[in-house]
């Protein structure tokens, strides 16, 4: 089977670009309310696809759907049961909320939307606009069909922080590279090193994964309805509502800023620039987005030329293998592993042998999963006035506002990808043989059986007993959340005409 | 040296009893997935041999996949499980169990047939017993015992280092060492801490071993020239079988996800049951069981100390032919939730999981036995759910510690317990704290 171009017309533009230059967005959650008005303006939605121009557009749309969405869409049962069984069972079932780390304050009974049945969404509308334009744009997209269609759950601001999100870091550095030409599927060494280089089927559905497969999507009959959609490429007698798609992960999480560094400054002694290192090592980066490993003196695959984006990501934390650079607990190190599929990338017979467990035996080996199957591509966004970390030691006013990050991420397997990174890397307090912390910047802090301790922080120390920080507060609370599906533009078409 | 066992009773459920039989297993948790430890019923916890051990009905949905090889799907009674990892001998265990918790059990299997009031239990459950084909355990030798000195160690060093923090953190590895091995001496001469020395391995388990580690090799070289005779013909046939085994991937019922799910995930660790029919024919079978034995040799006398080849987050599995050799339950107990276990096992020991439940019903298409397969990562894990069976008790004897927690205390305690370090050791030895 040959790699099929892609036809960027057909894939939503969040997908490929950031829309960093639109530094105005707005995330309206809807609901249905007529739903006649609601397919008459999604049938004449102007929404942006990915293919590039010469003149870029000043404004976006993008459109995601909660598969309640899709069902009072229309979209009949048999096709709906066909996407994902996490897209479908949602964010908040309770089994779902334990693997999460949704208990406590982050509970969906305590959220602001997506928790309780009220307020989950339908559909997900994106606007992003460059500066100035966005209120206009959102005027002139919505207008009447739009009222009469849908009624607003929240509508959520974002806060253009200049890269920076709210605790004061350089933000949204760390991206894998959407390998387009499909280079790697085909490829006999993927795994043998790290690379940021990812196969297109790990974020758009119906293309090959890192496994070399397809993951969950609906295939459909051939049949005037679905006669415009794309063919599925495994099956080529059926139609795909899933190709050029994504599913979207969204959550807002509300960050304690205040309490992050007036934590960092106690723990610190009350000296700023200590406070300043520890809150480095939580992160694994410096504010400005420097890693704390050294640049790695060889190239890695998707990873620069541009000299910004090496001194930022050409690194592993091969070089670091006691974490005294970079804590193994540290976020970054959590999030992204940086790891290949064996651990000192055997070759040959050195690597059966590695493959039948004879390999290196150091405690640490072969703890984390092999990190190319866990990328996640993130498209969230910040909300909530930036404050300086001098104002942040001071004591909150009565009406300080609320700041924190919409979190967006697309994938392909929620349940491997988004949801394994939270659960087995974020808040897993056994991360990496660690013990007793999860997640500095995310983690919960709430005791488990067995685990009555899970809100310290380890840094290792070279030679010497490790230093630990502890009773860390809960800096990030989930105020909301709900898995989407950002569909191709056929799709959408298909989704607005599915009643009837 | 005390080495584990295991036992597995077995027994058919009066149907007309099924329900009390759940209503019972259910009192044993307070919530689904989480066990009362001192339930009135088995009092686990007072049990200071038993590592993890489990209840479920089994009941096996997926019979009817017979059909796509058109055999008439058997009636298999549903049956009770009773499974458990113990150190020591199996039977002098379960006989402590009896003496112990006599009217808890005999309210189980009062639900069994052939079970009377009169029943001895010990000698019921002995004759119940199901043996595996092949088991793992994640340390061999290791006991609740030492388990629990060594995690109440660790807590102990711990809590040492944050007494004296700022005079450790000046110190090298070696004299960190020493410093806190003599705090150690000092905690077990008064009693705040045991660590027992390790028990002399019985002689006749040494010897039975010693014969098998011999003996399995030396009737397979042996049976060699057999054997390599009849490899031809199983690999040509093994081929043609699996170029035309149909699959039975299709996605599983939610309502059975969502009731594995509810139970899963409440310990650091969580169980595993799954059962499923073997593909029909002499080849499947002696596949299986060959491929059995090798697993249960490897196990044996090789992946003897924390790792299963390059899995390191299963604390002790079994694969168990169940009526005859028509089916095989595989019970385990892992680390982390369902999700990273199967992405461990297909990532790290793929050719593994293939070698052995390629010969299953309905297994996503293999090649040569060991390739492919589980490489289909969506069906498989679908496959894998679909024959996944709640497991309606589940004990565990240290919550909260993983394989590698596990393997951590160990290797703190054998440092501790040597009087002198080399520098590069000592400073290994450090990082581990």
């Amino acid at each position: 089977m040959t790699a099929s171009p892609i036809d960027y017309a057909d894939v939503q533009g969040l997908v490929r670009f950031g829309y960093k230059r639109m530094t105005e967005a707005s995330y309206v959650l809807a609901r249905v309310k007529d739903a006649a008005a609601a397919r008459s303006w999604l049938g004449s939605a102007p929404v942006t696809n990915a293919a590039t121009r010469d003149s870029p557009p000043p404004t976006a749309l993008q459109v995601a759907f909660t598969s309640l969405g899709l069902d009072t869409f229309g979209v009949p049962a048999a096709v709906l049961a066909a996407f994902s069984p996490d897209f479908l069972g949602g964010m908040t079932e309770a089994s779902r909320s334990r693997r999460l780390g949704d208990i406590g304050s982050n509970a969906p009974e305590h959220w602001e939307w997506g928790g309780g049945a009220a307020t989950v969404p339908h559909l997900l509308v994106m606007f992003f606009a460059e500066p100035g334009q966005l209120a206009g744009f959102m005027q002139r997209t919505t207008g009447p069909a739009w009222d009469a269609g849908f009624e607003t759950v929240r509508r959520l601001n974002t806060a253009d922080l200049d890269g920076v999100e709210p605790f004061g870091f350089a933000d949204g550095i760390s991206q894998p590279v959407i390998d387009w030409n499909d280079t790697r599927t085909r490829s006999k060494d993927r795994g043998n090193d790290y690379s940021n280089l990812t196969a297109v089927g790990e974020f758009l559905l119906g293309y090959r994964n890192e496994y070399g497969k397809y993951t969950d999507r609906p295939l459909l009959d051939a049949d005037t309805r679905s006669a415009d959609l794309p063919i599925a490429e495994d099956a080529p007698e059926k139609k795909d509502l899933g190709r050029n798609g994504s599913y979207l992960v969204m959550r807002q999480l509300r960050q304690d800023v205040r309490g992050f560094w007036q934590f960092a400054y106690r723990a610190a002694g009350g000296d700023l620039a200590q406070a300043e290192a520890l809150a480095a090592a939580f992160v694994g980066r410096t504010r400005d987005g420097v890693p704390l490993v050294p640049i790695a003196d060889h190239p890695i695959e998707g990873i620069g030329p541009d000299p910004e984006e090496v001194r930022q990501n050409r690194f592993t934390f091969d070089d670091d293998p006691t974490g005294v650079r970079c804590p193994f607990g540290a976020h970054v190190r959590r999030a992204n592993p940086r790891n290949a599929d064996y651990p000192g990338r055997p070759t040959g017979l050195a690597r059966l042998f590695a493959a039948l467990g004879f390999g290196s035996k150091g405690f640490r080996d072969d703890l984390i999963s092999s990190v190319r199957f866990h990328r996640i591509l993130r498209r969230g966004r910040e909300y909530g006035p930036s404050i300086s970390t001098h104002d942040a030691l001071l004591a909150a006013p009565a009406d300080d506002p609320e700041r924190g990050l919409h979190f967006i991420c697309l994938n392909a397997n929620i349940a491997r990808q988004f949801e394994f990174l939270q659960n087995a890397w974020m808040i897993n307090t056994k991360f990496s043989a660690l013990t007793g912390e999860s997640d500095p910047l995310l983690g919960t802090r709430e005791p488990r059986p067995g685990c009555p301790v899970t809100d310290a922080f380890v840094l290792q120390n070279d030679g010497r007993v490790r230093t630990q920080v502890s009773a860390l507060p809960q800096f990030v609370t989930v105020r909301g959340g709900a898995y989407f599906f950002l569909p191709g533009l056929r799709a959408l078409s298909y989704i607005a005409k599915a009643h009837g | 040296m005390t080495p584990q066992a295991e036992f597995f009773v077995l027994a058919p459920v009066i149907p007309a009893r099924e329900a009390d039989l759940r209503r019972l297993l259910a009192s044993m948790n307070e919530a689904p997935g989480r066990l009362k430890p001192d339930n009135g019923i088995i009092p686990f916890a007072q049990f200071d041999r038993l590592h993890v051990a489990r209840l479920l009905i089994i009941d096996d949905k997926t019979v009817g996949d017979n059909q796509v090889y058109h055999v008439t799907p058997p009636k298999y009674p549903l049956y009770l499980g009773f499974l458990g990892d113990v150190d020591g001998d199996a039977d002098t265990f379960l006989a402590e169990l009896a003496a112990r918790a006599p009217a808890g059990l005999r309210a189980l299997f009062s639900c069994c047939e052939g079970f009377a009031a009169e029943s001895d239990l010990g000698a019921w459950m002995k004759a119940h017993g199901a043996p595996s084909s092949a088991s793992y355990v994640n340390w061999r030798g290791r006991t609740v015992r030492r388990i629990r000195e060594e995690a109440a160690l660790h807590d102990a060093l711990q809590s040492h280092i944050e007494g004296s923090a700022s005079e450790l953190l000046r110190m090298p590895p070696a004299g960190v060492h020493a410093k806190l091995r003599e705090l150690v001496n000092r905690d077990v001469a008064a009693g705040r801490l045991t660590l027992s020395p390790e028990e002399p391995t019985p002689f006749g388990w040494r010897l039975r071993n010693l014969l098998h580690l011999v003996g399995v090799p030396l009737i397979l070289l042996l049976l060699s020239p057999l054997l390599l005779v009849a490899a031809i013909v199983f690999a040509f046939r093994l081929r043609q079988l699996e170029k035309t085994d149909p699959e039975l991937c299709q996605r599983h019922d939610p309502m059975l996800g969502a009731e594995l799910a509810l139970i899963e995930d409440h310990d650091v660790s969580n169980q595993f049951s799954a059962m499923g029919s073997l593909k029909p024919g002499f080849v499947r079978l002696w596949t299986t069981r060959f491929v059995l034995l090798a697993i249960d040799y490897a196990a044996r006398h090789v992946y003897t100390r924390g790792r299963l080849a390059r899995v390191r987050t299963i604390h002790f599995a079994r694969w168990t032919f169940l009526d005859g050799t028509k089916r095989i339950l595989f019970a385990s107990n892992y680390d982390g939730s369902l999700e990273s276990y199967m992405d461990d096992f297909i990532n790290r020991v793929g050719f593994g999981l293939n070698v052995v439940f390629s010969n299953g019903i309905g297994y996503p298409r293999a090649r040569w036995l060991i390739l492919d397969g589980c490489d289909d990562e969506r069906k498989f894990k679908e496959y894998l759910r679909r024959h996944q069976m709640p497991t309606q008790v589940w004990y565990k004897a240290y919550p909260g510690l993983t394989a590698a927690d596990l393997e951590r205390h160990v290797r703190i305690r054998e440092g501790l317990e040597s009087a002198s370090l080399t520098e590069r050791d000592a400073r290994d030895w450090v990082a581990l704290l």
